[in-house]
């Protein structure tokens, strides 16, 4: 997936091609499915002499990963993706898929369990293109990118043959234009009812594009039928989740089984956390500070357990709940909390500290640094309680001495 | 003088009725920042009370700014609303002034709200927009000053250090790190971590460079995109200002998403590496831990015969 950069939410292919096709742009008839004898039916209903069978996950790469056995362990076999010419493929395919996980280059080693399946009908392919609509951060606006090189992947095609993918960016003011429209299609080589159809559909996407509030979309392949008729063959969307409050429907597009659940939980309460792989624990207000908190604990030997952001405006509940969160992780073996006070003040937030040790019953090493306003009665407050806190005076020196209780090297 | 803000700009407020405009004014004005007063559609005619005075409200941009002759607006009007919120002010300031400076601090902004904004505020080149997602912009003074978004005001001291970031709490820290060396600031500005923004690094290097109180620069940035790199690429070209720098996010593991839209490694580009590398390369001086940015100033202060 090329620049996907914002807070977004993804959703499966199947969803994606119902919104295609509301929208006008054209994609193949499919069922979706989450049960083999689903499947069956799909192929019975859908008439097709060939149909593929698609493993539906939040994950690119679905095509060569491999499904595994999540008791044994065992390679059930080999692509998510699989072309059945029979209802005993079907079938075949569908039992190896469903309630499996799917390893992808996207997925990372601990793969995605596939709980959904789309059964869709075969079509006969001339050429296969690529086709993405994003919002480019450096141009401020949205782009359109297209690449007579559909089904590979984009990234290599960007780096090794950057004339074979096209770009355009639409002004906001002006919308698509037709020119940008027939400039994308010559430079894909199409002419004739090939080219009428796509300039349908790069409208009708563009339009999807801004009222779905997207992030994203990314078809590839998109196909050139042998009828000349382009065809989604595959959807990528992703939306813009600072948009959610104008789209009530994304609700029911939200597949929570593909988030992290104490990232969900994280997120409801106001947090911003990501789990990592380290041992130290970090409670942080603002993303950048969050970050280089990770960055200044790396620096001095030691490793992040994890990302949390309590935000700007932090109170004494969302602080207990950070550290609930951040030691249900049981690689945690210290905690750095480094708040620089602005409109949060150190003494409310010193306050929360002791009242989230308390009530939980810490029993890790605690380092506390506190900077900003009513930064003294902040200190005061730690200082006064019987609680095993360390006062850090400075980021460095807060990195080292949780680094050092842990024994690390610093 | 500092850049873009005069100590005593007059400055509007949009949303000052709202919990977080009306708790922020509150806070400028106790900064000694010039609030001439605010603007909520439909509460025009009301007054405000901030630290004890009165402060009018209007129903829109065009009737305050005439009204006041404001020089800049701070908007904390939610969401929804934001990104009308600073065409207004940049459709009033442009026509009734031909120019003004718009602040923008609210989080959550829908991208293709801000795509359509910026442009709009690309159209009417006297305005400048600041944000959004940002603590916003400070130009401390004697007694007081102009302290125009949520940044804590006590901080802050007058001085000859230009700050420029994409997150707020980090400014925070490069600011306690000047006056850890004795070092004032003449502006800090937070530029926000939203994909798509107002005012951006160049900008800024290019106003601390041509700025008579500003003699050094501290930049801070994040992973994501390139930004930074350009900002780099140029400043070796254009400014002769000692420049220390600071990227965030060295080990953010690629393709997470850490809090900021801003912030995340696609496909391997806008990495901190690659960030540190273009600073180097530009002749920055680069700290590796925040809290070693006040040292690295002094050090370049004192290369520079300023200390």
């Amino acid at each position: 997936m090329l620049g996907a950069f914002s807070d977004t939410m993804n959703i499966h292919e199947y969803q994606g091609k119902a919104l295609f096709k509301a929208h006008g742009v054209k994609v193949l008839d499919g069922v979706h499915c989450t049960s083999v004898a689903d499947a069956l039916q799909a192929y019975d209903t859908l008439q097709s002499k060939v149909v593929a069978v698609k493993s539906q996950i939040h994950a690119g790469g679905r095509g060569k990963g491999n499904l595994y056995c999540p008791n044994t362990g065992d390679l059930l076999m080999e692509g998510g993706v699989k072309i059945a010419f029979s209802r005993e493929d079907v079938e075949t395919y569908a039992t190896n898929i469903l309630g499996h996980v799917l390893v992808t280059k996207q997925t990372g080693e601990e793969g995605k369990l596939v709980n959904h399946l789309y059964v869709e009908s075969g079509c006969d392919i001339a050429h296969e293109y690529y086709l993405a609509l994003l919002v480019d951060r450096e141009e401020k606006s949205v782009l359109i990118m297209a690449s007579t090189e559909g089904g590979m992947d984009i990234e290599e095609v960007a780096e090794e043959t950057p004339e074979l993918l096209h770009k355009v960016n639409v002004d906001p003011n002006a919308g698509l234009m037709g020119y940008q429209v027939r400039d994308l299609g010559l430079a894909l080589g199409l002419s004739g009812a090939a080219h009428k159809s796509f300039a349908k559909m790069l409208r009708s996407l563009y339009a999807l594009f801004v009222q779905e509030d997207c992030a994203m979309v990314e078809i590839n392949p998109l196909v050139r039928t042998g009828d000349d008729e382009m065809v989604a063959l595959d959807a990528k969307v992703s939306f813009d989740e600072n948009a959610e409050f104008r789209h009530k429907n994304w609700d029911d597009l939200r597949d929570l089984s593909e988030e992290e659940d104490v990232e969900i939980r994280a997120k409801e309460t106001g947090l911003s956390y990501v789990k990592l792989d380290g041992n130290i624990g970090c409670l942080v207000n603002g993303a950048g500070l969050a970050m280089a908190t990770m960055d200044v604990i790396k620096l001095y030997g030691g490793e992040p357990a994890n990302f949390l952001d309590v935000g700007g405006g932090a109170n004494e509940e969302q602080v207990k709940t950070a550290f609930s969160i951040i030691l249900e992780d049981p690689n945690v073996k210290g905690i750095l909390v480094n708040i620089f006070g602005g409109i949060m003040r150190c003494d409310i937030i010193a306050r929360g500290v002791i009242a989230a040790t308390e009530a939980l019953d810490l029993n890790v090493p605690l380092v506390v640094r506190l900077a900003g306003t009513n930064v003294d009665e902040g200190k005061a407050i730690l200082a006064a309680s019987t609680l095993n806190i360390h006062p850090a005076d400075d980021l460095a020196d807060g990195a080292q001495k949780i680094v050092q209780l842990i024994g690390g090297e610093a | 003088m500092g850049i873009w803000i005069e100590e005593n700009a007059k400055v509007l407020v949009q949303g000052i009725t709202g919990k977080q405009g009306m708790f922020h004014a509150d806070k400028m004005v106790e900064y000694g920042t010039n609030i001439v007063g605010g603007c909520t559609p439909g509460k025009g005619g009301q007054t405000v009370e901030l630290q004890g005075k009165d402060f009018p409200v209007w129903n829109s941009m065009f009737e305050a700014i005439e009204a006041t002759d404001a020089d800049a607006t701070v908007i904390y009007v939610p969401p929804p609303f934001a990104g009308e919120a600073i065409m207004e002010a940049a459709d009033a300031f442009d026509q009734i002034k031909g120019e003004g400076v718009v602040v923008c601090i609210t989080e959550g902004i829908p991208t293709l709200d801000m795509v359509k904004a910026v442009a709009f505020v690309e159209n009417r080149p006297g305005v400048r927009l600041i944000g959004p997602n940002c603590p916003g912009i400070i130009t401390p003074g004697e007694n007081g000053g102009a302290k125009i978004g949520i940044m804590p005001g006590h901080i802050h001291d007058k001085g000859r250090s230009g700050i420029v970031s994409k997150s707020g709490t980090l400014t925070y820290e490069a600011v306690a790190q000047t006056m850890s060396i004795d070092e004032g600031q003449s502006t800090c500005i937070g530029i926000g971590g939203d994909p798509v923004n107002g005012t951006g690094f160049i900008e800024c290097l290019a106003a601390f460079e041509s700025d008579e109180q500003t003699e050094a620069i501290v930049m801070i940035g994040e992973i994501g995109g390139n930004a930074e790199q350009e900002a780099a690429a140029w400043a070796a070209e254009n400014v002769t200002k000692p420049i220390v720098g600071f990227v965030a996010g060295a080990t953010a593991p690629p393709g997470k998403r850490m809090g900021h839209a801003g912030a995340i490694i696609s496909g391997g580009k806008g990495t901190a590496e690659e960030k540190f590398a273009a600073f180097e390369a530009a002749g920055i001086a680069c700290a590796r831990d925040p809290s070693e940015l006040g040292s690295v100033l002094l050090e370049s202060l004192k290369k520079a015969g300023l200390r």
